[in-house]
């Protein structure tokens, strides 16, 4: 149910759905595969005619190190299971499209997008037109949250539709349809076993994660892989194996939301790092301070660490709360958690393979002094536009709102590959940076000639170009610009970025490499009614590695925006299924915190300074959501004693857990494939890329 | 997007007047008050009303008139009835149940008289047009099963209202206006037999006036259990309203439940046991495990039912020992 199978363009909507009424469907039925479980028992009905096998979609298996050994030399073992529900992003904004054919014969579509470039080159695919012949607009979007990240059928539907009736077409979500869409989070079943020495060493990990993919592949296969990529960037694992297993079912197709991949197996982990210290007595803080990873480590799976602020994230976040001195002393029915984390700064590889840069970024001065900064970037709220501006004002020393920027048209931006991964601040922040340090060059050089300056004592701030040995030698930006253009003709620029090399080389390793990783720690504090089971979440402190804060206001509204939609996804959120039907598909029946339901929440920046970001800059749009989840579940076990080891945590499951009457999440029965053994890397040798095979989502 | 179906709409300026158009046009014309709830479930085609007869046009339906008693006008908004100093100051739980109804927006939209008379709720129901086609329809709207309930000859739709439970606690009437005259019923007679013939009012009837007896002497709450307080409906509202005697025993007691059942349930078995008891916490606990019997949530509202049955037994425990004066054991306050 939900699937889109037909559409109908007419001049007003109520005679499109009278025609939508007329449109005469045969289906041959079929059961409804609704779970994991019984995707994988009725391998006979299968939904795709590809993957491996059944309902299977994609299964993959990798050792890295030999973790027998490892648990053959462990003081402790540990197991746990853990089940995390499927979500949905929740935009404001439904999608939304118009296509719209011009008297020049060529196609313009205006969509709420993540990503403009992939839109644009489904389109030419599928509509089998040149692509220089289709412009695809994102407009400026109400949310997207990963969620606006594929290509749709909607915009496939207003393209094909405009060209057809001569007119422009448009179609709007509602919002019950937005639910359909889905590609949100995926239900993941996960099991944990790690190895200890008695004082906290970890000596091996092996971790199991069986995916609930919905009806199609969406990113799917970089969801599997992120289940079990970010597991080794935060503690010393030496040896980490790791076995998914992506399954298909008739339920909306999950995809990339916040986090993609990764808030599901970080809920696992940290939860399974709080129990493991439990059983040894060991303090969660010093574990989790004494087995970060240090700058530069490579971990077993081959992922390379720069920075690394997650000491400090933990220390600070701890100090500010108070968290040692509150946890199991705060007394009955409340209690503190705490949880850290990591995410990507942006995925090393696009989603399909290419040479070229992710992002580009062009500049046009004009004689006035205005700057005009074109990139293929999308805003999709969370501020990239002004990054732009901040970025190319601090370099030429003009101020932001002297600047225009124009994104996200195919036609008129260079190439930037989306609002997605986390990738924007760093990547078009680095195209940025040096399409402006371009641009400044004959600007510069001009002014020199100009002041009677050598170039290298410039500077420029406030709209002025100055000699920073004598800062009343100066002229005005806009005056510079003009003695450049007589000079040098006119002003233009263009910047790229593409992210290093990884120097992971297993197939499989597109998934996990990111020019720098971002971390986190939350303390979370709340409230539990041992009577009722309801849990309230008192007070939120997040502590977040974003490398530099450019603009801490932006900063701040992503690392609380990631905390809010974590507590819903802990407490309320899931994509409840009933008679094959989504249950509840609309914004008041399925349950998201409201503003009103928020805790107060301290932020803690932490600047590590990154040496591959512009200013040393990270992500912060993703990564605040992942310790959320854990740090309230570790909390509820400070409150009241109790273990859920399921997401959401619901009043039921916590009276349920009081009465000793929870059953806890079990794997499904199922063989992973045949291991890959990874070889350590060769000391010293060059680092070569991964095999194309590998990018995430190239295969689905 | 979901679009209205078209409707003519008129706005006339009494209620007989009202009530006359209501009888010409049967069940083609519904009334109309703040629209919170028939405007969404016109868009998803529950009702598909040809014309719409506006009520907030009629005079005097807005006020709130206390003297000995409390009159409220059916068209008086629930914001200004939870923020009324004398509602607040001698009727509080009519005060707190419109308060907690629903969001700010709503409640400065949505009336008294909407709030009693709202339809009843059923996941299975409040969906979409092209959702219940999926399904074949529940009997409620253009089918024949209860989806919920599927052995029932009955609809299991919910009773939602906040207000309701408390009216009937307090002993409350109601002003209903026909084409040729008005009569005046208990709230608690308000109520019909299932979830679909959710009212006894007539279609034609338009709803005036809520009297509200003096109260003074009584202790009287209302408790709601919902996901969200911020917006949700109830998926459990329990109205308590006791009157004890010199000797601190309970004289009279009301126990009333809200959407646990296709009507407001009163908890007649505890009220009956409370007379005459002192409201200690032994007593109170014995009352609620009687109380809360008669709660028949099902799978059609949020959270899991057997949670919002064993619910029922808690909040009535909570809400007597809140009119007692007892710690409640609520979550206390956060300190900040």
């Amino acid at each position: 149910m939900g699937d889109p199978v037909a559409a109908v363009a007419a001049l007003d909507e109520e005679t499109a759905e009278e025609a939508l009424k007329l449109v005469e469907v045969d289906y041959e039925a079929m059961p409804a595969l609704m779970s994991i479980d019984e995707a994988l028992q009725r391998p006979d009905a299968r939904i795709h005619d590809y993957g491996p096998r059944g309902n299977v979609h994609k299964e993959v298996s990798f050792d890295f190190g030999d973790v027998e050994a490892g648990f053959a030399e462990a003081d402790h073992v540990r197991e746990d299971t853990f089940f995390f529900e499927g979500n949905t992003h929740l935009p404001m904004e439904q999608h939304a499209a118009v296509g719209s054919r011009g008297p020049d014969g060529k196609l313009t579509v205006w969509s709420s997008t993540q990503t403009p470039h992939y839109v644009h080159r489904a389109l030419a695919k599928v509509l089998e037109m040149p692509a220089a012949h289709i412009r695809v607009i994102a407009c400026p979007n109400g949310g997207g949250f990963g969620g606006k990240s594929d290509p749709f059928s909607h915009e496939i539907v207003v393209a094909k539709l405009s060209m057809k009736a001569g007119r422009p077409v448009k179609v709007t979500l509602s919002r019950e349809e937005v639910f359909y869409c889905h590609r949100g989070r995926h239900p993941v079943a996960m099991w944990v076993k790690t190895g200890l020495k008695k004082d906290g060493t970890i000596t091996a990990m092996h971790f199991r994660s069986v995916l609930d993919g919905g009806a199609y592949g969406s990113y799917g296969v970089a969801s599997l892989y992120y289940t079990g990529a970010l597991q080794t960037v935060t503690y010393r694992i030496p040896r980490y194996k790791f076995e998914g297993v992506r399954v298909f079912t008739n339920k909306p197709p999950c995809g990339p939301k916040r986090g993609h991949g990764t808030p599901q197996p970080r809920y696992a982990l940290e939860c399974h790092v709080d129990k493991f210290c439990h059983d040894l007595g060991l303090d969660p803080v010093r574990w989790r301070i004494e087995n970060a990873l240090s700058p530069g480590a490579i971990t077993a799976n081959q992922m390379q660490v720069r920075t690394i602020g997650l000491r400090e994230c933990l220390e600070r976040v701890v100090e500010r709360s108070g968290f040692s001195s509150k946890r199991g002393r705060l007394g009955a029915g409340r209690g503190v958690g705490l949880a850290a984390s990591a995410y990507i700064s942006g995925a090393g590889l696009p989603i399909y393979w290419n040479a070229m840069p992710h992002s580009g970024v062009q500049i046009k001065v004009d004689r006035g002094g205005g700057v005009a900064v074109f990139c293929g970037s999308t805003d999709i709220g969370q501020g990239s536009d002004s990054v732009l501006a901040y970025v190319v004002a601090e370099e030429l020393g003009i101020l932001p709102e002297d600047i225009r920027v124009m994104t996200a048209d195919t036609d008129l931006t260079p190439v930037d590959l989306g609002s997605y991964s986390s990738r924007v601040t760093l990547m078009t922040g680095n195209a940025a940076l040096q399409a402006a340090r371009r641009v400044r060059e004959p600007i510069f050089a001009a002014a020199a000639r100009k002041l009677g300056v050598p170039v290298d004592r410039l500077r420029a701030a406030s709209r002025r170009i100055f000699d920073a040995d004598e800062p009343s030698r100066s002229l005005s930006f806009a005056e510079a610009v003009v003695l450049a253009e007589s000079e040098f003709g006119t002003l233009g620029s263009v910047g790229s970025y593409t992210p290093p090399r990884s120097i992971a080389r297993w197939k499989g390793a597109g998934v996990g490499p990111t020019p720098t990783y971002s971390y986190s720690a939350c303390v979370v504090e709340l409230s539990a009614d041992r009577e009722t089971g309801i849990v309230r979440v008192d007070k939120v402190w997040i502590a977040h590695d974003v490398g530099r804060s450019i603009n801490p206001l932006l900063v701040i509204g992503q690392v609380e925006g990631s905390v809010y939609m974590g507590l819903g996804e802990v407490l309320m959120e899931e994509q409840a299924f009933r008679k094959g039907r989504h249950k509840i598909p609309s914004m008041l029946d399925y349950k998201s915190p409201t503003t009103l339901e928020m805790p107060p929440v301290e932020s803690i920046l932490v600047e590590t300074l990154d040496p591959e970001g512009p200013y040393g800059a990270k992500e912060c749009g993703q990564g605040p959501l992942l310790p959320v989840i854990p740090a309230v579940a570790n909390a509820l076990f400070d409150a009241l004693g109790v273990r859920i080891d399921e997401v959401p945590i619901t009043p039921e499951k916590v009276v349920a857990a009081l009465e000793g009457r929870l059953r806890g999440p079990r794997m499904p029965a199922l063989t992973y494939p045949q291991t890959v053994v990874v070889p350590p890397l060769a000391p010293g040798a060059p680092a070569a890329p991964p095999a194309p095979a590998a990018s995430p989502g190239g295969s689905r | 997007m979901l679009r209205l179906p078209p409707f003519r709409y008129v706005a006339p300026r009494t209620a007989g007047e009202a009530a006359r158009i209501l009888a010409g046009h049967g069940p083609e014309a519904m009334a109309v008050a703040g629209g919170t709830d028939l405007f969404p479930n016109m868009k998803r085609r529950q009702f598909t009303p040809r014309l719409l007869v506006g009520l907030r046009n009629l005079e005097g339906a807005s006020g709130v008139q206390a003297n000995g008693g409390l009159t409220v006008g059916a068209l008086a908004t629930l914001s200004a009835v939870a923020a009324s100093p004398v509602v607040t100051a001698r009727w509080p739980a009519v005060a707190r149940s419109a308060g907690l109804v629903s969001s700010p927006p709503l409640r400065n939209a949505g009336t008294m008289g909407g709030n009693l008379c709202v339809d009843t709720r059923c996941n299975y129901y409040n969906q979409s047009e092209s959702w219940r086609a999926s399904i074949g329809y529940c009997m409620k709207k253009d089918g024949e099963v209860c989806l919920v309930a599927p052995g029932s000859d009955k609809c299991w739709a919910l009773s939602s209202s906040d207000t309701a439970p408390v009216m009937i606690a307090l002993g409350a009437e109601v002003t209903l206006v026909g084409p040729s005259g008005e009569r005046r019923i208990a709230v608690s007679d308000l109520y019909g037999p299932d979830g679909i013939a959710y009212l006894t009012k007539r279609p034609e009837e338009v709803l005036t006036a809520i009297h509200v007896p003096d109260r003074s002497g009584w202790a009287t709450t209302y408790r709601k259990v919902r996901r969200r307080g911020s917006i949700d409906f109830p998926v459990l509202g329990v109205a308590v309203a006791v009157r004890r005697g010199a000797s601190r025993q309970v004289e009279e007691a009301r126990i009333v439940l809200g959407a646990v059942h296709t009507a407001p349930v009163e908890a007649a078995d505890a009220e009956e046991f409370l007379r005459g008891r002192p409201l200690d916490p032994e007593t109170i606990e014995m009352a609620a495990g009687i109380a809360y019997k008669p709660a028949k949530p099902l799978d059609n509202a949020d959270l899991a039912y057997a949670w919002r049955k064993r619910m029922a037994r808690i909040e009535v425990a909570r809400a007597l020992r809140e009119v007692a004066g007892l710690p409640t054991g609520d979550l206390p306050a956060i300190a900040s």
